[in-house]
């Protein structure tokens, strides 16, 4: 998908509820954010109205409330505790089955591949990134992921660029926001002020072009287009948290006997939460199932964290036994060997790691302690 | 030429082998007995050489094997001068034989030689060994050993 | 990489057509199409092998004959000891074929030197029939094996084929019992006598990861360049694929980017604890 020479438009919040109609219209299943159990996470809607009109949250390291706003704004939060790879990678999916035939031969069958078309509405440029992250992961090596590929594929991204960063956002360390990167079908900015609540909107594909010309739209005036920039361009200044500027990769591939992995790992309780809100995160286990006969099985793949002590094991027992090494390689990982593997950091900066870590434990913090540590190590080695 | 008369210099390699001579054993000759007193050595020149420890109700143990090049034998080199091991010969055994007494007084009295000779001992020898032994005391291939060499145990 | 199945594909059916019982605990099984066969395997390279309701594993090829598959298991878990016992008849399913080959010399006439640990000389079987058939007016791969006991060594019959075809194989154990009349001692003690040019030689080893390292940093002493060393590497496999993400250490996927890899590529990653 490459972002087209796109027009310009303004819609307000019933425009926004008819976007959500065409997407239905067209055989969409439309998932976008909504409060549910005291947080915004990302389910199906069936109209408009449950979008989280009205809703903010308060981020800190380990803490999240829902806190009322006044201006009324549907999209003024950051992430929540579910990123869009619930829906484009699964937590639980079936492979494959087999099943054994009376003359012992094994016969293995495919499911069809998957035919939902999602609409998302409400990406954040930072998990718009992070979904092109995990294109490259499932799809861009030599064995695609091709039910992964069927739901990416037909799926219609509707970005909604950041002005209200939250205190655990450091996308534009990462480079992927407050704007919308390439990859949308359409982004939004979302304003409310004394000229009301409204959208700027434009398309970045054919079909977002195509959806827009079905809708009741005016031409963004030149104040509203300003207006969104400006509002984008200032969020970049508040961003709650940063890495530090330097280069992440060399970072993480300098201070693998760090002194700072015993700090964070006497915090850390390895219980894998952080890789299960990261957006990116996309390690799965093979789990086989075999039906009460005997003869039918079935091969599931789930989500699975590299904070399982049976992660990686050798024979003789589990390679990474200390929870040390377990934190150590979720975070070189994330920010440093992904780049080996896939050609990007794999973290965008969306600080839900921050947020739904039990504990509180900050990957912005443990960056800039690692940076330090190798600072003063470097300092040190040049006294005479 | 074995690693160890390679690596001395050449004036302390005519030394060493002004000492030595030609020696053969036949099959299953034992060379020496372990507690016996360590007063020769040997460069292996072809064929294996086994040493073994004896256990009472379980016989003689074969717990290393020479080959062509290495040295058998350094108890020689420290005191109380007695093998802590046995050897015996499997299938015919050539070697060069030393006297341990004067090469240790070769030793003492050029202590560049002696010093150059214990270097490549050490080296050579006696850290390779260790080496092997913590290895093997490891029994790498035992238990819960990998299924064909790129997984694990599943 | 044209014609890679995709991932999450189902297994190909493979019928076993021959069972070898190697040792007590390790058995070859020789596997053939049913129908459909995988395209072909290169020495090195491994499948994914699956036993009906137990699951897979990784397991190297150690034969290869057209479209004709061996693969030599030991039972240690539930799924080897499910394929340890298949016997002829039985089907599995099989994907495949996975990861990095072993490279053949880039020069010929190179020396060849092919150092073995356990079950390690499995994957390296492939390699050494290639070698041979590849440098027949040369002198032939040194093999150098090491195991735990007598009783553990496997392909008797074609290391003894090996020998006749010029091949210098070299066979030491941990552990012997009273018949044996061979060599005692770590695999790496046979490297002074494995009689090749290390300037001119291109190392293969497989083992246990420790026997790797050793056996590595002993042939780099003896002057062989790090990057003409080949070493097989394992970690956890669940797909093949390179999407499941166990088999990383550090910026390798081992399913993908190994298993073998150069020894200049995997020093520095070895030597990090529980990387």
């Amino acid at each position: 998908m490459t972002s087209a020479p796109a027009a310009t438009a303004v819609i307000d919040r019933a425009g926004l509820d008819a976007l959500i109609r065409v997407l239905a219209a067209h055989g969409r299943t439309v998932v976008g954010p909504t409060v549910r159990d005291g947080a915004i996470v990302l389910a199906e809607l069936a109209s408009g109205e449950e979008l989280p009109y009205g809703w903010g949250v308060e981020l800190e390291a380990g803490h999240y409330r829902l806190r009322p706003r006044p201006d009324g704004a549907a999209f003024a939060h950051s992430a929540g505790p579910n990123s869009w790879k619930t829906f484009l990678h699964p937590q639980r999916e079936r492979q494959w089955s087999a099943d054994r035939a009376s003359d012992g031969g094994t016969a293995f069958r495919t499911d069809p591949p998957p035919t939902v078309s999602y609409a998302f509405l409400g990406v954040r440029p930072c998990d718009l990134r992070a979904i092109a992250m995990q294109d490259r992961v499932l799809t861009g090596g030599p064995h695609a992921d091709g039910r992964y590929r069927s739901r990416r594929s037909r799926a219609f991204l509707v970005a909604v660029e950041c002005t209200e960063p939250g205190a655990t956002c450091f996308c534009v360390s990462m480079g992927t926001g407050p704007a919308a990167g390439p990859g949308y079908d359409l982004a939004l900015t979302e304003l409310v002020d004394e000229d009301g609540h409204r959208f700027l909107v434009r398309a970045g594909s054919p079909e977002g072009e195509q959806v827009l010309a079905e809708l009741r739209l005016r031409p963004a005036d030149p104040d509203t287009r300003d207006e969104a920039a400006r509002v984008v361009r200032e969020a970049a200044d508040r961003m709650g948290r940063t890495m530090p500027p330097v280069d992440l990769r060399a970072l993480m591939r300098d201070t693998l006997d760090a002194e700072r992995w015993d700090d964070v790992t006497a915090r850390c309780l390895t219980c894998g939460n952080c890789t299960m809100v990261c957006p990116t995160c996309f390690c799965t286990t093979a789990e086989d199932v075999t039906d009460l006969t005997g003869d039918h099985a079935e091969r599931w793949r789930r989500w699975e964290s590299c904070f399982d002590l049976e992660f990686t094991h050798l024979p003789t027992g589990p390679v990474r036994s200390s929870p040390r090494s377990r934190y150590r390689q979720w975070l070189t990982h994330k920010i440093g060997t992904w780049h080996d593997r896939f050609g990007s950091s794999g973290c965008v900066g969306c600080g839900r790691c921050i947020v739904w870590c039990p504990v509180g434990i900050d990957i912005t913090e443990e960056a800039h302690a690692l940076n330090q540590e190798r600072r003063t190590v470097a300092d040190r080695q040049e006294m005479p | 030429m074995t690693a160890l008369l390679a690596g001395l210099a050449a004036d302390h390699r005519d030394r060493l082998l002004a000492l030595g001579r030609d020696v053969a054993w036949a099959d299953g000759a034992r060379i020496f007995e372990e507690g016996g007193p360590a007063d020769r050595f040997w460069l292996v020149r072809s064929g294996l050489v086994a040493l073994d420890v004896h256990v009472p109700g379980r016989g003689t143990l074969v717990v290393e094997t020479l080959g062509e090049g290495e040295l058998l034998g350094w108890s020689w080199l420290f005191e109380p001068y007695r093998w802590q091991l046995g050897a015996v010969a499997r299938g015919v055994v050539d070697a060069i034989e030393f006297d341990a007494a004067a090469v240790r007084a070769a030793m003492d009295d050029e202590p560049a030689f002696g010093l150059e000779l214990l270097r490549l001992i050490g080296a050579g020898t006696i850290g390779p060994r260790l080496h092997a032994a913590r290895t093997r005391l490891l029994d790498l291939y035992g238990g819960g050993q990998d299924t064909a060499g790129t997984g694990p145990a599943r | 990489m044209t014609g890679a199945p995709p991932a999450a594909a189902p297994p190909v059916r493979y019928r076993v057509t021959a069972r070898t019982a190697e040792t007590a605990d390790t058995a070859s099984i020789v596997l053939e199409p049913v129908t459909d066969a995988l395209p072909p395997f290169a020495p090195g390279q491994f499948a994914m092998v699956y036993a009906f309701g137990v699951g897979d594993i990784p397991l190297s090829v150690s034969g290869i004959d057209g479209h004709r598959l061996t693969h030599t298991v030991r039972a240690v878990g539930a799924v080897s000891r499910a394929l340890h016992g298949m016997r002829p008849g039985e089907t599995v399913g099989v994907r495949g074929p996975f990861g990095t080959a072993w490279r053949l010399p880039d020069t010929p006439g190179a020396d060849v030197l092919v150092v073995a640990g356990g079950i390690g000389l499995a994957p390296l079987r492939p390699l050494v029939e290639r070698t041979l058939a590849a440098h027949r007016r040369t002198g032939g791969p040194a093999v150098l094996v090491g195991a735990r006991t007598p009783a553990d060594l496997f392909f008797a019959a074609d290391v003894e084929r090996w020998r006749t075809a010029g091949a210098r194989v070299l066979t030491t154990v941990d552990r012997p019992d009273p018949q044996w009349y061979g060599e005692v001692g770590v695999v790496t003690t046979l490297l002074d006598r494995a009689a090749v040019d290390p300037p001119r030689t291109t190392a293969y080893l497989c083992g246990p990861e420790v026997m790797i390292r050793a056996a590595a940093r002993a042939v780099v002493h003896r002057g062989v360049a790090p990057d003409r060393i080949h070493v097989s590497l394992e970690r956890t496999m669940h797909c093949g694929t390179g999407h499941c993400g166990h088999c990383q250490l550090g910026p390798l996927l081992l399913c993908r980017d190994g298993p073998v890899v150069t020894w200049s590529q995997a020093e520095q990653l070895l030597s990090v604890r529980e990387l």
